[in-house]
């Protein structure tokens, strides 16, 4: 039995669909993150979650137990806002002591959860701080540390990066993965950003217009797009239009391409989109076999650790991202080959829908 | 970086805000201080009307109207109105460089004198009095110094004195305080673009700081049309407003009537005030780029500009500040004497109420209007936030604001004097209008503080197992406390220094410290006098403390009146 399960949870938001219908399980111990688009519900579906919003219809059940009807306070389910929330009237130690004293325990088992959590997350010597005069990122540790205080059976992470500069969320999404691992925490998070997802989740769920869309283990995500919609949404954005042959081969702007995969052979005339995932484009400054495809590079821009060309071949632009090495950058007007690996081509027929 | 003390939405924030519908427990919140306000406001209001109108001696419309048309009610009329006028213009006339001065230059006490400047604005309309008394009498320190006796009691000028007295703080505040926002570059612009000094101000800096100025006329207009104290007490039996017309009527006359009719003139005008009020106020906060103050001032450099802030702080301090030192060395004109006398009962009489009961009775009220007022605020303030529905607050809460204390009182004595409500001559009448007055601070403070609160915080402490009761005894309570102290000491100075209602409804054994000030003073002999200057001394140091304890208190960024 899942640990927690919703069960077709639909809310509008006037007289839109905001959560159309979602289901989603997670089991216990598991770190299951919503990913999605600003507006696609993922916020609403947690704080529905946590007992703060009304719902239409639908069931949400934590062990078993139907809590639809559990006040907020007593659903031992917390959440972790994106402002963080913190008390600005308390101190650092009585924002994390809040959620026990609430449980009503004694005062010295409070003051060791209290040091025990601030241990947890490097702020010891905090306790007697005000919270208004931390940086973002200790604001952070104090809400995380505050909402792991009481053992909460379900931990709810609304954007946990999302006020943070950008040079802190690497350091500090990796930070967080390990305290939700060591914790052992049931939690969900949710986030706009896929490498946030993907460095967090056992599981990452794709939120699209108030509906799940797919769902997996980061990798799995990654490398099988569904749909179309979600190939550009994890930012693959060497997406063709291709029509199959009557030989199951496709017919693209790059060129024609043969599927490995041969249990989805397309049916001739099928019209759809063809994904290249980036690991499989090669460019190659000379022709070394016959598979190789002559381009142009229209525009290389240096990003620092990265950069990006940008490739013409046959009217159709083409983006890679590689590794800055000590080889020289290419030269707008530059040619080129290009190496495609079959194992790399994903195939989307139009039926599948989802796309826009 | 977010910061957790600042009250920035969210857009689900806003938009949870807005879908916010009034509930059953709004309801139930808001029905204790709306019948509140319509027993203690509107009824006394409407037997006013009832009154003047419909009453066997009112006698009509016709009656009515005669008796607003009569030469001395005409006469009335257009003095209250011409006083004001002229009240006005000479505020803003002696005003209006001080805010200049104190909006472009910053220099050594600035600070101290901006403070100074507003003490008399908080002070009882009574100590007020009673300070110009001492300082236009024949023996003030000037006429000790000169060799004369010039006595400006009881004249025109006496009036016109104490309104420009207790007025520039209004123009200081209020355009002073809008002035120092003003980007500087903008009158700087003009000049390169060929402007004089003058013409850049007339042409730039005048227009911009219209509507505080408008804001600022408004409102001392709307205080000198509704004075009352000051002129009862410096103006003499020669002068009176309708506020002094309207308590002479009914408490040496006992015309209850035309006491009525008065008060239906000066309600329809204050109303009409108001109105008008609440629209120029609108008008001030207009979008403009708003500069902190250090960036608009700058130091005292030029011999121009240190004679031009030092005769202004001479004006100021000798406008604003002297009147109250010689109230204070007044009342120690025998030592500790006079203060003595209070404490005392020389004349043995039964009849005879000692000051010290005053003292007593003012704290007695004070310390219960206090109490009400917080619970019946706080209840407002939760219900008008919970309810969404804050703009209720300016149109019917602030209503009593906009009402005189001396037809409020007026309202009082007509509306209870029968059973069940017969509360002729309690305390708990004086308290209930006190609350009345007191109530639009509380909730004025508390509300925007209650805004300011994130509505994430209440979640989190939700979250983390904080039933309703906990959530606002642990965020919102501790959050707002400090709106809740300020509201506090203002109700209590508020009822402290009351005079215009309490005057009308309080039993002559059973004086406040304004009334007792005001008795000592129209009684001869020195030792009444010198009495009235101790008391006097002694409230301007209760309401003064308040103000500091206000000034200390309210949240950093808002604005107290």
């Amino acid at each position: 039995m899942a640990f927690l399960s919703l069960e077709k949870i639909y809310k509008t938001y006037e007289g839109r669909a905001l959560l159309d219908g979602v289901s989603l399980t997670v089991q216990a111990g598991e770190v299951v993150t919503l990913l999605g688009p600003s507006g696609s519900g993922k916020t609403t579906l947690l704080r529905i979650i946590a007992g703060l919003e009304p719902y239409e219809s639908g069931c949400i059940r934590l062990e078993g137990q139907d809590i639809g009807h559990v006040p907020t306070h007593r659903r031992g389910i917390v959440l972790m806002f994106q402002d963080y929330a913190l008390f600005p009237h308390r101190t650092v130690a009585e924002n994390v002591a809040f959620g026990l004293r609430m449980q009503k325990l004694p005062r010295h088992r409070i003051q060791a959860r209290v040091h025990e959590m601030l241990k947890l997350v490097g702020l010891e010597a905090f306790g007697d701080r005000s919270v208004v005069d931390l940086s973002g990122g200790e604001q952070q540790r104090v809400a995380l540390a505050r909402s792991l205080a009481p053992a909460p059976r379900l931990l709810l992470l609304d954007e946990p990066m999302g006020s943070l500069d950008r040079s802190l969320r690497e350091h500090l999404v990796e930070e967080l993965r390990g305290i939700l691992r060591r914790v052992g925490v049931t939690a969900i998070t949710v986030t706009h950003d896929q490498s946030e997802a993907f460095v967090l989740a056992d599981r990452v769920a794709l939120l699209h217009e108030g509906q799940i869309v797919q769902q997996g283990n980061p990798q799995d995500l990654y490398q099988h797009p569904g749909t179309p919609w979600v190939a550009r949404f994890l930012g693959l954005t060497n997406l063709f239009p291709a029509q199959a042959t009557a030989d199951g081969s496709l017919d693209t702007p790059l060129g024609r391409f043969r599927l490995l995969d041969a249990g989805g052979a397309p049916s001739a005339g099928t019209r759809g989109q063809l994904l290249i995932l980036p690991w499989g484009i090669q460019i190659l400054t000379s022709r070394v076999d016959d598979h190789a495809l002559p381009a142009q590079v229209t525009q290389c821009l240096f990003q620092g650790e990265t950069e990006r060309v940008v490739l013409l071949l046959n009217g159709v632009h083409l983006r890679i991202t590689r590794q800055v090495g000590h080889q020289a950058p290419y030269q707008e007007g530059q040619r080129v080959w290009i190496h495609i690996d079959p194992s790399a081509l994903r195939w989307f027929p139009a039926s599948q829908g989802g796309d826009h | 970086m977010d910061h957790p003390g600042q009250p920035k939405l969210t857009w689900r924030e806003t938009r949870q805000r807005a879908r916010r519908r009034p509930t059953l427990e709004f309801a139930l919140l808001l029905a204790i201080p709306l019948i509140f306000l319509l027993l203690f406001y509107f009824y006394p209001l409407g037997e006013i009307l009832r009154v003047s109108l419909l009453s066997q001696d009112a006698g009509g419309v016709r009656q009515l109207v005669a008796r607003l048309l009569a030469p001395s009610s005409r006469r009335l009329i257009a003095f209250t109105l011409g006083q004001a006028l002229l009240s006005t213009f000479l505020t803003l006339l002696a005003g209006l460089p001080g805010a200049y001065v104190l909006a472009k230059y910053d220099f050594p006490g600035r600070r101290i004198l901006q403070a100074l400047a507003t003490v008399p604005f908080v002070l009882p309309t009574v100590v007020v009095a009673a300070a110009l008394n001492a300082v236009l009498g024949p023996k003030s320190p000037l006429n000790h110094w000169l060799g004369t006796s010039f006595d400006l009691r009881y004249t025109f000028a006496a009036i016109l004195i104490a309104h420009v007295f207790y007025n520039y703080a209004v123009v200081l505040r209020l355009v002073r305080g809008f002035w120092v926002t003003l980007d500087p570059r903008l009158e700087e612009a003009a000049r390169t673009l060929g402007a004089s000094p003058w013409r850049a101000f007339w042409h730039v800096t005048l227009p911009l700081l219209a509507p505080a100025l408008l804001t600022a006329t408004t409102l001392i207009f709307i205080f000198c049309f509704t004075s009352f104290g000051v002129v009862l007490i410096l103006g003499g039996p020669r002068f009176a407003t309708l506020e002094v017309a309207i308590y002479r009527q009914t408490i040496h006359f006992a015309n209850l009537p035309l006491a009525a009719a008065l008060s239906l003139v000066q309600i329809l005008f204050t109303f009409g005030l108001t109105v008008v009020y609440t629209r120029l106020q609108r008008r001030v906060t207009r979008p403009l780029d708003l500069k902190p103050q250090w960036s608009t001032q700058r130091p005292v450099r030029k011999p121009r500009e240190i004679i031009l802030v030092v005769v202004n702080a001479v004006v100021m301090l000798g406008l604003l500040t002297y009147p109250l030192l010689v109230l204070v060395g007044r009342s120690f004109d025998e030592g500790l004497h006079y203060y003595r006398a209070l404490f005392e009962n020389p004349r043995h009489s039964i009849f005879y109420v000692p000051p010290l009961a005053a003292i007593g009775n003012s704290l007695h009220i004070a310390l219960r209007t206090t109490a009400l007022a917080l619970v019946l605020g706080l209840l407002t303030a939760l219900a008008l936030y919970r309810g969404g529905v804050a703009w209720l607050f300016d149109t019917l809460f602030m209503l009593p604001l906009g009402t005189s204390a001396v037809t409020l009182g007026l309202g009082y004595l007509l509306a209870f004097d029968t059973p069940p409500l017969d509360l002729r001559g309690t305390p708990t009448l004086i308290v209930l209008a006190h609350t009345l007055v007191g109530l639009p601070f509380v909730v004025r403070g508390l509300l925007p503080a209650l805004q300011a609160i994130r509505p994430s915080l209440r979640e989190a402490a939700a979250v983390l197992g904080a039933r309703r009761l906990a959530v606002f005894l642990e965020v919102d309570l501790p959050i707002v406390w400090r709106a809740l102290a300020v509201g506090a000491v203002f109700a209590f100075t508020v009822s402290m220094g009351e005079f215009g209602a309490t005057s009308m409804i309080a039993r002559p054994e059973f004086p406040t410290i304004p009334i007792a000030i005001y008795r000592f003073l129209s009684r001869p002999g020195s030792l009444n006098y010198g009495q009235a200057m101790a008391m006097a001394t002694i409230l301007m140091a209760v309401c003064s403390a308040g103000f500091l304890a206000i000034e200390r208190l309210r949240p950093p960024g808002t604005q107290p009146f």
